[in-house]
């Protein structure tokens, strides 16, 4: 379990204190894929690098397994920093080397496996992450989504128990970005890692987070598990990312929404009863019509979920309510 | 006039043995420079500002340094020098006594081309060996110096070449070589000959070093 406790940072720059966290609690369960989404500047990337304490915090406690990161010295420090890896935006492969060399070098530094153990080991990552031909390739002849692939690999050459991914996607092109983000997912589930990651996409946390916290300017605005934040944001800034995944303007809604005659709803469906043929049965038990005016059904991680705007027309309408808020979905009334 | 007349002034064997002075002259100035200046820069690197170790008296005093041994034309240096090049290798003359000059001239401006070379590493690839759990030295060993290792040998080419004609400069102290072959004969004795084939020679030399440090570079660039 990685926890926050009380944890801030201000930057000293000329002569003035920038606060780049204001003082944070938060915790991480051991397995969990948990996202950090905020804009540029709201202090992610700084939380995200006071983990493996590549910032020092300015205050507060870092407990990670029962051990405050804080306090350690160097040395202590070096070890605990091959427990966890780290893949980075812009991947920080070194040029000079080899895939093969790029992953072993964590193992190299560490010189705690002989050179056979050690290209063992490498052969099995390549092979993991499906770069086995690159081996002797330099980074400066792999694609973008080849050199993360490299860096996951190097991430996990020494075994760690935590995976610190620093916007590890938002330098590749959405194809290859879902095939990396399958990947993580895939090694969070074998290797029960702890994977901590923090992006400015909502579709990232969506595909691969069990929890989400939102940044905003230094502060944690809103956290709880995915499905709870995206499909029932609270803050502005958990909205915003949320309709910027939807691609969903708020003003264009109002307008469609001022067209059309009745109620408006939300239903949000999760699991098995996003199948569920709902809408058909309400309509005709209670003599309800309805036009969907929005809608979207999708997946987050691995639970399917849909979500749908409807305008309620005619009928016994307080019976279709209550038909509703008795089935397994969630329902807002907008209108 | 033909071909054979024209090098009559010519003395083959003389030349040879400048070619040969010249060569000891550079590559061994060159190694003592690299053996020194190597480790300059990576301190100068590692003191300089928003690095490792930012160090801002350290930085100063070691720019101070590095920039005035830079300032002082090489001639003023070569006399300035003698008494300790006397003191390092017994004579300030010859071979032996060129070499200390050469080495004092050219390692400040060495150390601050690979100080350069070392600021051209992308800070992520610092960032990366650090999560890494590295030590500094290992950052330095591991991941800097294999980094900029193109730039480090772009940095020796310039340098050797640099040296080449600091080498012709000490013939002023009596050190030998081409450039005070050309000097004696072909400037003060007016044989035209001497002095046209000592400067092909240093220009192929030139070539050759700069060709081969191009080379090398490419090589170690990896794209």
């Amino acid at each position: 379990m990685i926890e926050f406790q009380h944890v801030h940072k201000t930057y000293r720059v000329a002569g003035r204190d920038i606060p780049a966290l204001n003082p944070t609690s938060l915790s991480i369960e051991n397995g969990q894929v948990f996202g950090l989404i905020g804009h540029s500047g709201a202090g992610k990337s700084t939380l995200l690098r006071l983990i493996n304490r590549l910032e020092n915090p300015t205050g507060g406690k870092i407990i990670v397994d029962g051990e405050d990161v804080t306090a350690f010295d160097a040395n202590r420090l070096r070890r605990f920093r091959q427990q966890v890896g780290m893949i980075f935006q812009h991947f920080n492969l070194l040029a000079s080397k080899t895939v093969a060399d790029n992953v072993a070098l964590p193992l190299t530094l560490a010189g705690e496996l002989s050179r056979s153990e050690i290209d063992t080991r490498v052969a099995a990552l390549l092979a993991r992450v499906g770069l086995t031909e690159h081996a002797k390739k330099y980074p400066a002849q792999l694609s973008g989504g080849q050199k993360q692939r490299v860096g996951i690999a190097r991430a996990l050459s020494t075994h760690p128990k935590i995976l610190l991914c620093d916007e590890a996607t938002s330098a590749l092109d959405p194809q290859t970005t879902a095939s990396v983000l399958q990947l993580l997912a895939e090694i969070n589930r074998e290797l029960k890692l702890t994977i901590v990651l923090i992006t400015h996409e909502m579709d990232v946390i969506r595909r691969v987070c069990d929890r989400v916290a939102v940044m905003d300017a230094g502060h944690i605005v809103e956290q709880g598990s995915v499905a709870e934040v995206f499909l029932h944001p609270q803050h502005p800034t958990t909205k915003r990312f949320v309709q910027e995944d939807e691609q969903v303007d708020e003003g264009e809604q109002r307008d469609d929404f001022a067209h059309v005659p009745g109620r408006i709803v939300r239903l949000t469906f999760q699991g098995e009863a996003t199948y569920a043929p709902l809408l058909g049965t309400v309509a005709r038990e209670t003599g309800v019509d309805y036009s969907i005016l929005a809608g979207r059904i999708d997946r987050i991680k691995d639970v399917p979920y849909g979500q749908l705007t409807l305008a309620l027309i005619g009928g016994d309408m307080d019976a279709a309510f209550a038909r509703f808020t008795a089935a397994d979905v969630h329902m807002e009334v907008l209108r | 006039m033909d071909a054979v007349n024209f090098f009559a002034n010519v003395d083959w064997a003389e030349i040879w043995l400048a070619t040969g002075d010249t060569l000891i002259m550079l590559f061994g100035s060159l190694l003592f420079t690299v053996l020194l200046g190597l480790p300059l820069g990576v301190l100068l690197f590692l003191c300089g500002p928003r690095q490792m170790f930012e160090q801002k008296g350290v930085y100063a005093l070691l720019s101070l340094v590095v920039n005035i041994l830079r300032s002082l034309p090489f001639i003023i240096l070569l006399i300035v020098m003698i008494p300790i090049t006397v003191l390092i290798t017994g004579t300030s003359l010859g071979v032996a006594g060129a070499i200390p000059p050469l080495v004092v001239g050219a390692t400040p401006f060495f150390a601050r081309l690979v100080e350069t070379a070392l600021r051209e590493v992308d800070r992520g690839i610092i960032e990366a060996t650090q999560s890494m759990g590295a030590s500094t030295r290992q950052i330095i060993t591991s991941a800097l110096l294999p980094e900029a290792r193109p730039g480090i040998f772009a940095a020796i080419t310039v340098t050797a070449i640099t040296l080449v004609s600091y080498t012709a400069m000490a013939g002023v102290v009596g050190a030998g070589g081409l450039g005070d072959l050309a000097i004696r004969f072909g400037y003060q004795r007016f044989q035209t000959d001497v002095m046209v084939v000592t400067v092909v020679l240093l220009l192929v030399l030139v070539q050759v070093l700069q060709s081969v440090g191009d080379k090398l570079v490419v090589h170690f660039s990896r794209k």
